[in-house]
């Protein structure tokens, strides 16, 4: 433990774009998990006569339609988001890894089977799809999560299949055959520990996309219902007001949004170097 | 000395920015390159040999820089010279050949049209005449039908001939220095004759000057006029090539004289004299207390793969002749013996060492294993069978086969919990620690990773790992062709040390003649998936039957034959 947290430090300390999304990252996660107890004002709470103020000292991002204090909102939709897009991506980094991981290392009708099968779903315009899936499943936040995780899906086996098969016939593999292993436990306990790398620059990609994707759906109605704060439904809500001048409704959320997808993108290296064997020293 | 210097090195030094601080890669190289002469440059990995001609050329990557001294060619200062008057020299003054042929050659591109682009670039052809001057180069690299050959991809022609391309690339615009960096690692014995000596011939031709980089003592011997010897980014010795054999004077050039296989009599002969480690002689095991029953009966061993079907074959529906990479072989390894299987790259020799191994299903035939059929045991089952534990195999590289993720410690535990079933923690360590010391691997080293071993490191932990279920049969497949000479020494001498101490048998695959005379009793030599010759290492050296094995033996380079008789 000590000694993953000295490699943290050197890995951020190697790289201030690292260390800046690290930062970052933690700030979004301390948001999500004190927000709710930190913020000034009930992001329920409506005060009809204090609607649609510009930002100000009281009311940092402003208040919306119905006067709730934005950004006690923004704040406590981190939590929302996070989950949404965490867990979305934790069950296609899961499954993905699992499919792609089989198809890579047996080959085979295995691979040409669940191949095709991935194929199908990278088909369709994964949007539309996700779409789809949530209309058809019911509205509800598990939903989102689950349709999320399907359309991403793909790309994880992908990598994961590609990353497997080019080590399932490597030395090491080999040695561990020799030393008494049977496929499955060369498998998920040699080689796909070895695909991590990869994976992470892989998870930390889509995670924004992830959050975009959830955001994206309650946009258009789907998922989230409000009055729950989450950044897509404020966004869509605020939206309509930017015509009339009321800017900072959209704005502030819109900016909350593009900050977590910057700061996983940017992730991706670092998570990369912290997960690689090579990089210690 | 009348002939001026064609090329001058004075106290070059080049530096490497790194995380950990600058790092000195060559320290104060000076040599002086004349018309018409090969100046080899020798060292071990790590020695800067390759970094000095890298900056000869100005091709460091981004983190290297020179730091001092100068080399100049004809008046130009190319430590200093402006990148567009290093393109103009590039390829049409100095040349390079690289180490992997494949790699160097653009895989969508056909060669003829790789050299008519090396050939316009430098103005030495018009698009109408390249053509023309592209197939009289590949002529001139003797490739047989150049007419067909220029429409060949790089994919369709072996390796060998891959380096013919490149060496014809190279001296398409007839430079005057030529640097071979490694230019036959990687290349079968006779290939790498063939290879050499038609760079000899045509840099004698067109009166060129050559540098051969190479880690191959006897090589740079056999092909160059002086030799420089780097140790650790410094030049420790220069000289001509017989004085520096016969009486090499700084002691790590005496460790590497020593340490090339050629000619050594005895492995011990191979370790520096000083090592007050130094093992005691061995003798070797005695043939008469051979018991008559063989360990490993290899009988009829078939492995052919299938070829693809063409649309040819389509249209007679039929299925092409399956490819035979082992035809019908069949040898004995007895208690306690080493016997040697000998040939060149896609002989056969890795699918058979696999196959025994039992991690290839053979087409046909057994391997009698103790008096039991192996090959009635489907691979994939033969890892729960008793049998697992008593043939083990040592890899060719050391490096790709260790897990990147475990320390030594857990790779040498592998096998003992797995096939010895030793589960409680303190044996375990006992066990691995036990086994580090018989291949002394310091205790220290094992909790590593294997980026932070070296090679040689590395070897040992492969072959502790191999060891630990002490196994009868260990397969050894170019155990050491990944490793420098002098570890290489070091690495022999401890798997034949082992080897009777333990009372194992060995299998060892290797292209390498010299080092099989060295190790094993009896040889095999293996051409295109048949046995063409077998018998005892003394007889088959001495007296070769085949023609093969001839060439095989007359290929290897023997410098020291005519100055050490």
């Amino acid at each position: 433990m000590a000694e993953t947290l000295r490699h943290l430090r050197y890995v951020m300390a190697g790289n201030p774009v690292t260390f800046l999304a690290f930062s970052l990252f933690g700030l979004i996660v301390f948001m999500g998990i004190f927000g709710p107890m930190l913020v000034p004002y009930d992001p329920l709470a409506s005060t009809p006569t204090g609607a649609l103020k510009p930002p100000s000292w009281q009311h940092w991002f402003g208040t919306d339609q119905v006067g709730r204090d934005v950004f006690s909102r923004v704040v406590v939709a981190t939590r929302l988001d996070l989950l949404i897009s965490i867990s979305a991506v934790g069950l296609s980094f899961l499954l993905g890894s699992i499919l792609g991981a089989v198809s890579g290392f047996w080959g085979g009708w295995t691979d040409r089977i669940l191949g095709r099968l991935l194929d199908t779903i990278m088909a369709f315009p994964l949007f539309v799809l996700a779409m789809g899936i949530v209309a058809a499943s019911g509205n509800t936040i598990e939903n989102i999560v689950i349709a999320t995780a399907i359309i991403n899906l793909p790309f994880y086996a992908r990598v994961a299949r590609a990353e497997v098969a080019i080590r399932r016939n490597a030395g090491w593999v080999q040695a561990a055959k020799l030393s008494g292993n049977n496929d499955l436990t060369i498998l998920f306990g040699r080689v796909v520990p070895n695909i991590l790398p990869p994976m992470m620059v892989q998870i930390s990609l889509n995670m924004g996309w992830a959050i975009l994707n959830a955001a994206g759906l309650s946009f258009i109605g789907l998922g989230v219902r409000p009055p729950t704060p989450e950044w897509g439904i404020m966004v869509a809500e605020g939206a309509s007001y930017i015509v009339s001048g009321e800017w900072w409704l959209a704005l502030f959320p819109g900016l909350a949004l593009m900050t977590a997808v910057f700061t996983f993108n940017l992730m991706g290296d670092g998570l990369r170097d912290l997960v690689d064997p090579a990089r210690r020293t | 000395m009348s002939n001026p210097a064609l090329l001058s090195v004075q106290q070059l030094s080049v530096q490497f920015r790194t995380r950990q601080g600058t790092v000195d890669a060559v320290r104060d190289v000076s040599f002086t390159l004349r018309k018409g002469q090969t100046i080899g440059i020798v060292g071990e990995s790590g020695s800067g040999k390759s970094v000095t001609s890298y900056a000869i050329m100005r091709i460091l990557d981004r983190a290297g820089l020179i730091a001092s001294g100068s080399a100049v060619f004809g008046g130009i200062r190319l430590d200093q010279a402006p990148e567009d008057v290093m393109n103009e020299l590039r390829g049409r003054e100095i040349s390079m050949i690289f180490q992997n042929p494949r790699a160097a050659l653009n895989p969508i591109r056909t060669v003829g049209q790789q050299i008519s682009d090396v050939l316009i670039e430098h103005a030495q052809a018009t698009r109408a005449s390249a053509r023309h001057k592209a197939i009289e180069a590949l002529q001139r690299v003797q490739i047989r039908n150049p007419e067909e050959r220029y429409h060949a991809y790089p994919f369709e022609l072996s390796g060998g001939m891959c380096q013919r391309i490149v060496i014809a690339m190279a001296l398409a615009c007839k430079p005057q220095i030529l640097i071979a960096d490694e230019p036959t690692t990687g290349l079968d014995v006779t290939t790498q004759r063939t290879v050499m000596d038609l760079i000899r011939d045509l840099t004698r031709e067109s009166g060129m000057a050559s540098i051969l980089i190479t880690h191959d003592l006897g090589l740079a011997g056999e092909y160059c006029d002086t030799i420089v010897v780097m140790e650790r980014g410094l030049v420790v010795e220069t000289g001509q090539a017989e004085d520096l054999f016969l009486r090499p004077q700084h002691p790590y050039t005496r460790k590497l004289v020593k340490a090339t296989p050629h000619h050594a009599q005895s492995l011990r002969e191979l370790l520096p004299d000083d090592g007050a480690s130094r093992p005691e002689e061995v003798p070797a095991s005695d043939s008469t207390s051979k018991k008559a029953v063989p360990l490993l009966d290899v009988v009829d061993l078939v492995k052919s793969f299938p070829r693809a079907r063409g649309l040819r074959d389509w249209l007679h529906r039929r299925d092409p002749a399956p490819f035979l990479a082992v035809d019908r072989i069949r040898f004995q390894v007895f208690p306690g013996e080493s016997v040697g299987l000998v040939g060149e790259s896609g002989c056969g020799k890795s699918t058979t060492s696999a196959m025994i191994s039992r991690l290839l299903e053979p087409t046909n035939g057994s391997i009698w294993f103790k008096g039991k059929d192996l090959s009635l045991i489907r691979s994939d089952q033969f890892t729960q069978s008793p049998m697992r534990a008593q043939i083990q195999m040592v890899f060719q590289d050391p490096t790709e086969s260790l897990n990147p993720r475990e320390t030594a410690a857990q790779s040498i535990a592998d096998p003992l919990i797995h096939l010895l079933n030793l589960s409680s923690r303190d044996q375990i360590r006992t066990e691995v620690r036990k086994l580090a010391e018989q291949v002394g691997l310091e205790p220290e080293l094992l909790s590593r990773l294997p980026h932070q071993l070296s090679g040689g490191q590395k070897a040992r932990v492969g072959i502790a790992r191999a060891l630990a279920s002490r196994p009868e049969l260990l397969i050894l497949d170019e155990p050491t062709a990944a490793l420098d000479v002098s570890v290489q020494a070091v690495v022999l001498n401890l798997l034949a040390d082992l080897k009777v101490r333990l009372g194992m048998s060995y299998l060892f695959v290797s292209h390498d003649l010299e080092v099989v005379r060295l190790l094993c009793e009896r040889v095999i030599v293996m051409q295109s998936g048949r046995i063409v010759e077998s018998g005892p290492t003394t007889h088959v050296f001495r007296a070769p039957q085949h023609e093969y094995t001839k060439t095989l033996l007359a290929a290897a380079p023997r410098f020291l034959e005519h100055t050490t008789k």
